[in-house]
């Protein structure tokens, strides 16, 4: 078999990063755990994250649904941009969370460089789309309020372009952790990436208070009152919360299954393996049907 | 708690904390370096130091200023003369074209154009600027008619003076309006 070396060397890495979760699965007590290390073990995730993500996903929906309702159809127009005024209730969120899925990635690549923290490099790889995908929502509806507020669809200025920058951060880490045959040199690579990205954020939040821009300032500060009246302030925090439950929920939702993904291949490498010593006469497909169900 | 183990995870701390610390100074001193490059537009008061030479197009932004807007059509075309301040200079601006939606006396504007010999600026694009001010139309309304306001003259009163206003009905914005007028 020609994959054989290259499937030894696979499955060496998946039961190194992975041992642990199958064996959580045999319902075995895991070691008593230090304080960071308790969140590591997948298998605690998986069934941490199963009770908790129907609750989070109902929340999610049913918070953004009030936001949007009460952004999109009773909150008040306001008295220059009209109707316009209500992709501000969208693309606030989403800048946020552009932002906020950033931090939460180079988070998991301190806690992957660092301390090899097993969950953080798979949470980086599903953290990714999910991020870019909020980017480009924010991207899209500034550019569609740009065209008939300020009179073009983009401006090359300091917010929008740093803006820009982080999505093709982003598109850089969803490329970069995916591009290795070995899984861990990817997430290597990519946590540094990740790092070196964070620089973009503070230029993000600043660069509308350092140079001129045609974007406008923060509404909403530390220190002042909001420039915002409040019948529309409202409107903005429920849909904020509602777009970050709905964040967190596709992210849970995503992890869990790459979860499961990477302890089905781990089940069926050492299924492999097992064949291979008995000389086995089962074919690889064979292999997959009953016992990985049944493993499962 | 093996001894090692800690040793390893905080040397790679460390190594990363300040590889953070070097990524974000470099930043920082570029940031520096290029931040009078990184402006979107130049302020009238800064012309005579940061803008180009007359036929060289660069952008100029500032403030609509009141009273100064004059609409004219030359050859079934739109033309615009208006007058932007920074409230230190102020720059003559013609503009043949349409303008966009938010754009007003009192409004912030950015003008891609030249400037002309007689120190004139000559836009070939307005934008629109807006500012951080999200009101409801019957609370800009209430504050202009309270006298508190105008739009014209530059930007609104500081926030909390307005961003709770109960104008839902007109007798509780003429009640308002009037306890302000007389307050």
């Amino acid at each position: 078999m020609p994959v054989g070396f290259k499937l030894r060397a696979l499955q060496t890495a998946a039961a190194a990063a992975y041992g642990a979760a199958v064996d959580a699965s045999a319902s075995v007590a895991p070691a008593p755990a230090r304080n960071l290390h308790r969140f590591a073990n997948p298998g605690r995730f998986l069934r941490l994250s199963g009770k908790v993500l129907p609750y989070l996903a109902a929340a999610a929906l049913a918070v953004s649904a009030v936001g949007l309702w009460w952004g999109l159809f009773r909150a008040p127009a306001d008295w220059q941009q009209g109707d316009a005024v209500r992709i501000m209730y969208v693309h606030v969120p989403a800048a946020w969370l552009a932002s906020l899925g950033y931090l939460g990635l180079a988070v998991c690549a301190v806690l992957s460089l660092v301390w090899r923290h097993p969950l953080a490099d798979l949470a980086a790889a599903e953290i990714g789309p999910v991020g870019a995908g909020f980017t480009a929502l924010c991207l899209a509806t500034g550019s569609l309020w740009g065209k008939p507020m300020w009179g073009a669809w983009w401006v090359w200025d300091a917010r929008l372009t740093s803006m820009l920058v982080l999505f093709f951060l982003y598109l850089g880490h969803i490329a970069l952790i995916r591009a290795f045959d070995d899984p861990q040199r990817g997430y290597r690579a990519a946590a540094i990436l990740a790092l070196v990205g964070v620089v973009d954020l503070p230029i993000i939040k600043f660069s509308v208070d350092w140079w001129n821009t045609l974007h406008q300032p923060d509404s909403i500060t530390l220190t002042g009152a909001p420039t915002m009246y409040v019948g529309m302030l409202y409107p903005l925090a429920v849909c904020a919360l509602g777009f970050t439950l709905g964040f967190a929920a596709i992210v849970v939702a995503r992890l869990r299954a790459a979860v499961m993904e990477r302890r089905i291949r781990a089940l069926l490498m050492a299924r492999a393996q097992e064949g291979r010593m008995t000389e086995g006469r089962m074919t690889d497909g064979r292999m997959t049907d009953g016992r990985a169900a049944g493993a499962s | 708690m093996s001894r090692p183990v800690m040793t390893r995870k905080r040397r790679r701390l460390i190594l990363v904390l300040t590889c953070l610390a070097g990524l974000g100074g470099a930043a920082g001193l570029t940031l520096s370096a290029f931040s009078d490059n990184m402006v979107f537009f130049v302020a009238p008061s800064d012309f005579a130091t940061k803008a180009p030479k007359p036929g060289h197009s660069f952008r100029m932004g500032g403030l609509v200023e009141a009273g100064s807007l004059q609409r004219a059509t030359v050859d079934g075309k739109p033309v615009a003369r208006f007058r932007v301040t920074d409230g230190g200079a102020t720059v003559n601006v013609q503009y043949g074209g349409i303008l966009p939606d938010l754009f007003r006396e009192g409004q912030g504007i950015v003008a891609l154009g030249t400037l002309r010999p007689d120190g004139s600026f000559l836009a070939s694009e307005v934008l629109a600027k807006h500012d951080e001010t999200y009101m409801p139309k019957d609370v800009a309304d209430a504050l202009k008619k309270s006298g508190h306001w105008n739009p014209a003259e530059g930007p609104p009163p500081p926030a909390s003076t307005w961003n709770t206003l109960e104008v839902g009905r007109a007798d509780a914005a003429k009640a308002d309006a009037g306890k302000r007028a007389g307050g």
